[in-house]
């Protein structure tokens, strides 16, 4: 039977096989740029989306495991979270990426599409997260860069200028 | 300019893209002569294979109709900012905004060839010429605005890229774009015009923000992982899992084609000893490198990570003498007190967050591959002496992967997919997968050290004498070895021509009687070795600095004043100080005051260096005497790099720095056995994790007046020889080996009971 993901907001066909990890099928069918592959391992968070905002890793969840539940990926973040604060309009960027960009946090960048990803669900469930919460939560996801201290700073702004805006 | 808010001001672009948007985005009228243009000398620009003229204007600069220039340097950007500070250098010389500079990507038919992005260069070594030919280009500019405007080129100002003159009536003005729009210079670069004085700048030394990064934090920068091509075919590389001993390689007995059958249009794609798959989707491919049943050939046992240094000890080695001076050894006999040791360093790995990846296209006039190499120009002649054909029939356009930090496998990566679109006839995308990479790295070098020094009653450092052994580099990469079917190459002077860095190695002191020995060791049936981020110098200062703090120590000496006073040089002096006072250090005797409990706290002090620039570092640590955990609370550390012409591009590169060394000193080890490498992913070479960060303090000691030098490497060293010292503060132990795990610290304190 054909499988359908829904991403983003939209359901998409899917030709590949149903073994086939989710991330093959973002990348190559749905040609987005948010999820990367990083270990295929789930062991690094280069992959992460979130599912019904949970997030997972999409390289070790096969395209069949999706069922009903809601894939977003970095592209889609902005337009949840409108969505969750109820505002009118999706903002250009999720409040995360854009405080990324004001601590300049970035070397590479590579891995922040699971550092988004991750930090974004954490912001939506606790509006002001302590330094051991952000810990703690953040600790699946690599930076070998070595950006974390500044990935730091970005979820405490973003959490402060999040609750700011109710 | 309202064109350009809807163009990624600055971001990196594709060289045709960016000048076709430029042309489409003006619309209209004159304009539409604008585009042709600007898409003509496009084309021709990248019509060629390269290198350009490096002694034409027109090789590194373009001026454009809306008065915007895209500037065509050849270091790349690898997440370090280069290409923001590269644009500083070229529109401060230019008198331009940052607004009004682009730069394109890495091209082999559109580049100059300024040699590998490697050794923190990019600023250093790649900035004065890309300055000289701007300036140049300035030159040039302000003679035709000269003739234009009826007045000498002398009295002529520049803002934002319009050239006035004041007259009669007020400013008369013209702006570049007029003088040029898209046409070339044709000016010969000979570097004579003068270059801008420092009290000149406006926007050197500032604080522009980086270029790349709106792209990036969208998701919509374009890393090489994100390229696909219309009919493209996913590949592998089939390897065994872990590298065997240098020189051996990777050899095939026997490769059964049949286990892959049930894999649809899965295929084996052999040259030499290469081995790879292709197939049309990529999770095919994937399974088919996990399923073909390959017989490899075995080689002589490689014993093991712990095992490495007595090796190394016993070897036959090539001896060099780095540094004489005076006679250390007859005045160490004359030390009120000497110290010395032996210390073990590991194999460590480059391990890029994303293996690396590249794609081949075969299908046009030239081979076009997209790569993520620190050297276009190399890679290219890498991949045309593999297929045997000239290098202008290879076009090499760089795109940026994840942080590599020196040679992970690209290079690997880059011929894999070259070899594989050859055979196959289309476009072949290669991802490495993380054991490949993991397993498959050109490793920085274990080193072993014996260090001694002594001082004289008073505090003065009046002998050192620093022994290491290690061997070199490969020039050569697995998939080359392969596909020619022979031994590894090592860099041209063997072993010999990775020695121990004397800067790092006592040379910030005033010490009379110093010698400094290399033994190196030939590579063979060890691992493959290859530069990674601060080459050795963190095993040196990790070495060398514990020595400096033993000697402090046994003066019952604050280590920062103990270093004060034989330190020779004021920008060693400005580094030392300025990491002190950020960290408030308090003077103290290391050691002189442990605490009871469980966990105990420490801080401990270093210097380091690379090739040239001046790092220091303080560390505040905890250490969990029951599991032997270490973690590092606070790092504080200060660069002097010489004019730091973006320096929040250097703190940035601080920040990343210290996070790696402490990770690397407290963490990572390539581990093997007699049959290969082990650490094949995260679980197995563990890397910092964002739990575990220490908060970071980066002070760039600004110096205006001095030539810029590198920023990419030179506090790693402090900083992990920092860690060391605050361990032993803490607990009165001294760590002779890295990475300080809960094992060896239990170890080392167990040691110290007995």
């Amino acid at each position: 039977m054909a499988i359908t993901i829904k991403v983003n907001g939209r359901e998409w066909p899917v030709s590949a096989d149903p073994d086939t990890p989710l991330l093959y099928v973002l990348m190559n069918e749905l040609e987005l740029k948010g999820p990367r592959f990083g270990c295929g391992l789930a062991q690094c968070g280069s992959c992460s989306v979130l599912a019904d905002g949970v997030e997972i890793r999409s390289c070790q969840t096969p395209v069949s495991d999706v069922g009903n539940r809601a894939i977003t990926t970095l592209e889609g973040l902005p337009a949840l979270y409108a969505r969750q604060k109820g505002l009118a309009q999706a903002p250009e960027l999720h409040p995360l990426s854009q405080a990324f960009l004001d601590e300049q946090a970035l070397h590479c960048g590579y891995c922040y599409n699971g550092q988004t990803i991750k930090g974004a669900e954490l912001l939506a469930k606790t509006a002001n997260p302590t330094e051991a919460q952000i810990r703690a939560h953040m600790d699946g996801h690599i930076c070998r860069c070595g950006t974390y201290p500044r990935i730091m700073k970005s979820i405490q702004a973003a959490a402060e200028k999040m609750s700011k805006e109710g | 300019m309202d064109d350009l808010t809807a163009f990624p001001i600055g971001a990196m672009t594709d060289g045709a893209a960016l000048l076709s948007r430029r042309g489409l985005l003006k619309g209209g009228g004159a304009m539409v002569v604008g585009l042709s243009l600007s898409a003509l000398a496009q084309a021709a620009r990248g019509a060629a294979a390269g290198p350009p003229d490096y002694h034409a204007v027109d090789t590194w600069i373009a001026i454009h109709a809306d008065n915007t220039a895209t500037i065509f340097t050849g270091k790349c950007e690898l997440g370090q900012g280069n290409q923001t500070g590269l644009l500083q250098v070229a529109a401060e010389e230019l008198d331009m905004s940052m607004a009004q500079v682009n730069s394109v990507r890495l091209d082999t038919n559109i580049t100059p060839d300024q040699q590998a992005t490697s050794s923190s260069s990019s600023i250093h070594k790649g900035a004065p010429a890309l300055r000289a030919a701007a300036a140049q280009a300035r030159q040039a500019l302000l003679e035709r605005a000269g003739v234009r405007l009826g007045v000498q080129p002398g009295s002529l100002e520049v803002w934002d890229g319009v050239v006035s003159v004041r007259g009669e009536n007020g400013f008369r003005k013209v702006a570049y774009g007029e003088l040029l729009g898209d046409k070339p210079f044709n000016v010969k670069y000979d570097g004579t015009a003068a270059v801008k004085p420092p009290e000149r700048y406006r926007l050197v030394g500032q604080r522009p923000t980086r270029v790349d990064m709106p792209e990036k934090v969208a998701g919509k920068y374009t890393h090489m992982h994100h390229n696909r091509v219309a009919g493209m075919l996913h590949g592998r590389v089939v390897l065994p899992r872990g590298q065997r001993g240098f020189g051996l390689g990777a050899r095939p007995v026997s490769v059964d084609e049949d286990s892959i059958a049930h894999i649809k249009g899965a295929k084996v794609v052999r040259r030499g000893d290469f081995v790879g798959v292709i197939a049309e989707r990529e999770w095919d491919a994937v399974k088919a490198a996990r399923d073909l049943k390959v017989i490899w050939q075995e080689g002589p046992p490689l014993g093991s990570n712990e095992t490495v240094f007595e090796r190394m000890r016993k070897d036959k080695t090539v001896d060099t003498v780095i540094a004489l001076r005076g006679d250390p050894a007859g005045m160490m006999l004359k030390a009120a007190f000497t110290r010395g040791a032996s210390y073990r360093c590991p194999y460590q790995s480059h391990a890029p967050f994303a293996p690396n990846c590249a794609l081949a296209d075969p299908t046009g006039g030239q081979l076009v591959i997209k790569s993520s190499t620190q050297d276009v120009y190399s890679s290219r002649k890498q991949v045309a002496d593999i297929l045997g054909i000239p290098e202008a029939k290879i076009r090499l356009q760089y795109f940026e992967g994840s942080g590599t930090f020196g040679r992970s496998c690209y290079e690997d990566a880059t011929q894999a997919a070259a070899i594989m679109a050859v055979a196959a006839g289309r476009p072949v995308r290669v991802q490495y997968m993380r054991w490949d990479e993991l397993g498959w790295d050109n490793y920085g070098p274990a080193h072993f050290a014996e260090v001694r020094a002594g001082v004289d009653a008073q505090g003065n450092i009046i002998a050192y004498e620093y022994d290491g052994w290690q061997h070199g580099w490969t020039i050569t990469s697995t998939v080359s070895d392969s596909a020619l079917a022979r031994p590894g190459v090592e860099r041209a002077g063997g072993s010999a021509s990775i020695t121990v860095n004397p800067i790092s190695t006592g040379s910030m002191y005033k010490i009379a009687h110093r010698r400094v020995t290399s033994h190196a060791v030939p590579m063979v049936n060890y691992l493959r070795g290859a530069a990674l981020r601060s080459p050795l110098d963190l095993s040196f200062a990790f070495a060398s600095e514990q020595t400096m703090d033993e000697l402090a120590a046994a003066l019952k000496m604050d280590p920062l004043e103990f270093r004060r006073r034989n330190i020779g040089d004021a920008r060693w002096l400005g580094v030392l100080e300025a990491a002190a006072k950020a960290a408030n250090w308090q003077p103290k005797v290391m050691g002189s005051d442990l605490q009871k409990g469980d966990v105990t706290t420490g801080r401990g002090i270093a210097l380091g260096s690379h090739h040239v620039s001046f790092g220091a570092a303080v560390a505040e640590i905890e250490v969990n005497k029951k599991t032997g955990l270490i973690v590092a609370k606070r790092l504080f550390g200060a660069m002097d790099c010489g004019l730091a012409v973006n320096p929040a591009l250097v703190e940035n590169q601080m920040i990343g720095q210290m996070i790696q060394s402490t990770s690397r000193v407290l963490k990572e080890e390539v581990t093997y056995a007699d049959h290969g490498v082990t650490s094949l992913d995260w679980n197995s070479y563990p890397v910092l994790r964002f739990a575990e960060h220490p908060e970071v303090t980066p002070v760039v000691v600004q110096r205006l007046d001095e030539p810029s030098t590198g920023a990419g490497e030179e506090v790693m060293g402090a900083t992990g020889a920092a860690i060391a010292n605050a361990f032993y503060d803490a607990t009165g132990a001294r760590m002779r080996q890295y990475p300080m795990t809960p094992e060896r610290v239990l170890k080392a304190l167990e040691e110290q009971r007995t």
